[in-house]
């Protein structure tokens, strides 16, 4: 019989300090976890970013990732959202009895493999076990904290009328990765997660300019969400032209098939960035310099007029406003 | 050959566009009678790029908002009655009742599941074998047919499968709207995914009997242009036929494979549809040899009396006679995060298309 994760494994016995040590001191082995004291102690100094996040995807592991290296992303990511250098994460483990031992330590390698790409370490964490439907086989929560350098200014409240929106890449590629697996709805597509840690690609951003107003990365709820959340935090508008967003073909017809709009469509590895006009061109040559914005372009531009509100240019030349996500995405009937 | 860009280049809608504007010069009105449509046409802002002697208006194609409220309560009784695991389609969960909802009732301890196939439902209730596994079989000509081969299949080897059919046939309520004579139509966009199944034929008594030009179309902008570009063509000619501006999808004859198996299993019965009332043979139930699959013979099911939302005129907008801005609790009391009738939970509701893509909005 193949190991399974059992409630002991969460008592904080023998069991439980034989699970830390052999699936997590051996992956993430890092000095700071090594002392196994209640909490990671280390110096840093400057101006912090710190985050919280917990990561509950199904299934837990999909075309292009696993729960583990999208915990490790999306937290490296909310910390590079504010133009921080990324450095300590936490993880906690909340798993439901009967989970594969094999399972746990590819979640655990992948999530060791991603923070290494991002350079952090992983300095503490925690495991908890549940009983049989109390969790749905794993759930993860983080914490992280990164420094942010000197001279960066990034909030969702900094867009200014004038500025250029740039987008690092197609959009849609996680939430259709991850549906095409969900049980029931299996329809087979080549298309994989595109869930990456985005700090290098903002750091090249920042080291073409430092002056970037705002960073964002548009997970739940897609571009259109985060977008409404730039608007109405800034009190601007901002208009995008559908013709120069990148969208793959297969996320389109994925999307047409299940009555989607790839616009509220999750992504787990791109940003959208709101930068002034005369610094946009040297962002984005940056941008598409680096793995995770080889696809980024200009997709519109902030505005004046109504502020909070999304406009949409569509292919005919005709406009139309782009809300937030409603509820949840379900697909449609006929 | 690519079936979605190819179908929203914009150089191809600009010349669409003027053509039409050449050639329109009778002031008609179109009904696009599917849903699917009317999201298009609101998601591009079609209104907006079409000539002022061309009126729009939208039909009654959305299956969950014509299931009248009778039947929404049969499905939301059922999913009460221990033991039973309700199967549907998405879109249903947030639809209201007269009292509640299937959202409301899972919240309860509902056993209430999402598919997306009718083969789901037939694991599901195989998988449980002590549990009654019943499908909400709501929708158009479109989605029958899986149903009908859902219990064929089901037929087989399943004896806790049941369907709550409340399927409706799109031709006879068409026939109905055009009776009353509440809406004077010029022409009509005829649904592109029923014509799949159903062929164009079936619509050949609009354009003969009622000298209705008709166009099947599909749903990408450029489908839909083409089909108000032939309509426009057929009325300055002063024609009335049926034509099909959706060859990737429609054959005249339709899809016969489909049609063999919901004639196997259903046959046509009265149906009551929201706004519009009973329509004869607009309904399909399930045949007597397969009445052993009916839910509600199945089931006591006694809803008890219902009641339609105070204020909501989703019966008269899906009649063509008021537009989503004709109701005052349209954007005020009836969003699509707080809904009030189907027409604002459907993604294929006007109400819906007319709140998420700001109807009429000349940015």
């Amino acid at each position: 019989m193949k190991d399974k994760i059992l409630l002991a494994h969460g008592s904080g016995g023998k069991q439980a300090h034989e699970l830390v040590e052999k699936s997590f001191l051996k992956a993430f082995a890092n000095p700071f976890l090594a002392k196994l004291d209640d909490s990671a102690v280390f110096d840093l100094s400057g101006r912090l970013a710190f985050t919280t996040d917990s990561y509950v995807v199904s299934p837990i592991f999909f075309p292009g990732g696993d729960i583990g290296k999208l915990a490790v992303c999306g937290t490296v990511n909310d910390l590079a959202m504010s133009g921080a250098k990324p450095l300590y994460l936490s993880l906690s483990f909340i798993i439901e009895e009967g989970l594969p031992q094999g399972e746990l330590n590819e979640i655990v390698d992948s999530a060791q493999k991603a923070a290494q790409e991002a350079g952090v370490k992983i300095v503490t964490g925690d495991t908890k076990v549940v009983h049989q439907g109390s969790a749905d086989k794993l759930f993860i929560n983080t914490a992280g904290v990164g420094i942010i350098p000197e001279g960066v200014d990034i909030s969702g409240g900094n867009a200014r009328p004038g500025d250029k929106v740039i987008l690092s890449g197609a959009i849609g590629d996680h939430g259709i990765a991850v549906l095409s697996q969900r049980e029931g709805l299996s329809f087979s597509t080549q298309l994989k997660s595109d869930c990456a840690p985005l700090d290098s690609l903002v750091a090249e951003m920042l080291k073409a300019s430092p002056n970037i107003h705002c960073l964002r990365d548009p997970t739940r709820g897609g571009l259109a969400t985060s977008l409404n959340e730039l608007a109405k935090q800034s009190k601007v508008s901002i208009r995008i032209e559908e013709e120069k967003l990148p969208v793959r073909e297969e996320v389109l017809a994925a999307c047409e098939m299940l009555g989607f709009d790839p616009l509220y469509v999750a992504n787990e590895g791109k940003l959208v960035a709101i930068v002034p006009a005369e610094g946009a061109d040297k962002v984005l040559k940056a941008m598409r310099g680096n793995h995770y914005g080889k696809g980024a372009a200009i997709i519109g531009e902030v505005g004046a007029e109504h502020p909070g509100r999304v406009v949409m240019k569509t292919c005919l030349g005709t406009s139309r406003i782009i809300d937030m996500l409603v509820g949840d995405l379900l697909p449609r009937i006929c | 050959m690519k079936f979605i860009t190819e179908f929203r280049r914009s150089e191809l809608a600009e010349g669409l566009i003027s053509q039409i504007h050449r050639q329109s010069k009778t002031s008609v009105k179109f009904m696009e009678f599917c849903g699917g449509h009317t999201v298009t046409i609101f998601r591009y802002g079609i209104r907006q790029v079409l000539p002022s002697t061309i009126e729009m208006v939208s039909g009654p194609g959305c299956p969950i908002c014509v299931t009248a409220n009778a039947d929404l309560d049969k499905a939301i009784t059922l999913a009460q009655i221990p033991d039973v695991i309700i199967t549907t389609f998405g879109d249903m969960l947030k639809v209201p009742g007269s009292h509640s909802s299937l959202q409301k009732v899972k919240a309860d301890g509902a056993d209430v599941r999402i598919v997306y196939s009718t083969m789901d439902a037939l694991k599901i209730a195989e998988r449980n074998p002590t549990k009654s596994v019943v499908f909400l079989g709501i929708g158009f000509e479109t989605t029958a047919p899986t149903i009908a081969a859902s219990i064929l299949q089901a037929e087989k080897k399943i004896s806790n499968y049941y369907v709550l059919s409340l399927h409706k046939l799109c031709p006879p309520v068409l026939r109905a709207i055009l009776d009353s004579g509440e809406v004077k139509l010029d022409g009509l966009i005829c649904p592109g995914h029923v014509s799949a199944i159903i062929g164009s034929h079936p619509w050949e008594f609009i354009a003969r009997d009622y000298g209705i030009p008709c166009v099947v179309s599909g749903f990408e902008p450029l489908d839909i242009l083409q089909g108000v570009d032939m309509l426009v063509a057929q009325i300055e000619n002063g024609e009335s036929k049926v034509e099909i501006a959706y060859r990737r999808g429609v054959r005249p004859e339709g899809n016969q494979q489909a049609l063999k198996l919901m004639e196997q299993v259903f046959e046509p019965c009265p149906a009551q549809w929201r706004g519009i009332g009973e329509v004869l043979n607009s309904g399909l139930k399930l045949r007597e040899e397969y009445q052993h699959f009916d839910a509600e013979l199945a089931f006591d099911i006694d809803p008890g009396p219902t009641y339609e939302p105070k204020g909501c005129v989703c019966g008269d907008i899906l009649r063509g006679v008021k537009t989503p801005i004709d109701c005052r609790l349209f954007g005020k009391l009836c969003t699509p995060g707080h809904p009030v009738g189907p027409c604002m939970v459907s993604s294929e509701g006007s109400c819906s298309a007319h709140y998420l893509y700001g109807g009429g909005f000349e940015g």
